[in-house]
């Protein structure tokens, strides 16, 4: 049982990715390339001669490097996914593969990206200070890792308080109450952000969208993926020999 | 199959079939290793050769760079 859904959260994490992998190419990259022409051109106006020499040239950065960048976090994602199905499945009441994989990718996606995105989020080339940048990682992974807290948390409270209250408002004093956690965290926490004085709004605006939506996308084609291959395999399962139920 | 409680409607549609559990003594172990292998990796995706160095130079920095910038990776 465990091997297949792992094989199959890397899989479908594959797959996600190849669909994010769009997304970044067609939405993300321009930017990307906006961005470095800013850095450049600063670089110019500050007496800098020629560029320093490229360790990796664009072409391979926005090719090979960005699908092996994508696809390995697209498997990563993908298996710690089918773990977190796992422990998720026949625990959430009765929900089915279906409804239970799109929750998990719910909750993923606000844990490892939402809230970390909101506070802290993601930036384009020539955007934030080379010196900060390893206040910037900590604080990063820290709110990725309060997101993980927070989510959790708020699963296993959810869960406790659903007897009393219903699933309903349940699921809505848990949501405010994640609400008032997570902002109070963000009214804490400071925010070394450095963006240069002439930087393009739109740019930055149009690069944080597109990093949005090719997060977004991943979770959503992994979460739907997952229910859809998993709900199917159980079913074929459970069909042709109720026997042996035990798996 | 054991009956069920509920009365089902029809003999062929199973009562809503009540998901079985992974128990967690099986998930463990797998949960602990793809844990530790997957955040490796998404530490070299993410963070290799920014704040913090296991290797020296900026190879991994700069193949893996425009996918740490759109995924939201601080990245320099």
């Amino acid at each position: 049982m465990m091997r297949s859904l792992l094989v199959r959260g890397m899989l479908v994490g594959l797959a996600a990715a190849a669909v994010a992998l769009l997304i970044a190419w067609i939405y993300g990259e321009p930017q990307v390339g906006h961005a470095i022409a800013f850095e450049d051109a600063q670089a110019h106006a500050h007496g800098a001669h020629e560029h320093e020499p490229e360790v990796v040239s664009r072409t391979v950065q926005k090719t090979t490097g960005l699908i092996t960048a994508m696809a390995v976090y697209g498997v990563a994602l993908g298996g710690l996914f089918s773990i977190a199905f796992a422990f998720a499945y026949g625990r959430l009441g009765r929900l089915g593969a279906r409804p239970t994989a799109a929750l998990v990718a719910l909750a993923g996606f606000v844990a490892v990206e939402l809230v970390p995105f909101l506070k802290y989020p993601a930036t384009p080339p020539a955007v934030g200070n080379p010196d900060t940048i390893g206040s910037r990682t900590t604080l990063y992974f820290g709110m990725v890792a309060l997101g993980l807290l927070a989510t959790t948390a708020a699963v296993i409270v959810c869960l406790r308080l659903v007897p009393r209250l219903g699933v309903w408002n349940a699921t809505i004093a848990t949501a405010a109450g994640f609400a008032v956690v997570v902002g109070a965290v963000y009214r804490l926490t400071p925010k070394p952000d450095a963006i240069p004085g002439h930087f393009p709004a739109t740019v930055l605006w149009d690069f944080r969208v597109a990093s949005l939506g090719i997060q977004l996308v991943l979770w959503a084609t992994i979460g739907l993926l997952f229910g859809h291959l998993t709900e199917r395999a159980f079913a074929r399962r459970r069909s042709p020999a109720a026997a042996h139920a035990a798996a | 199959m054991a009956q069920s409680a509920v009365p089902s409607a029809s003999p062929q549609a199973q009562p809503a079939p009540v998901p079985l559990r992974v128990p967690i003594r099986e998930v463990l172990p797998w949960a602990v290793f793809a844990a530790v292998l997957g955040v490796v990796l998404i530490y070299f995706v993410g963070a290799e050769q920014g704040a913090t160095s296991l290797f020296s130079g900026t190879w991994v920095h700069e193949f893996t760079h425009d996918g740490r910038h759109l995924l939201g990776f601080p990245c320099h």
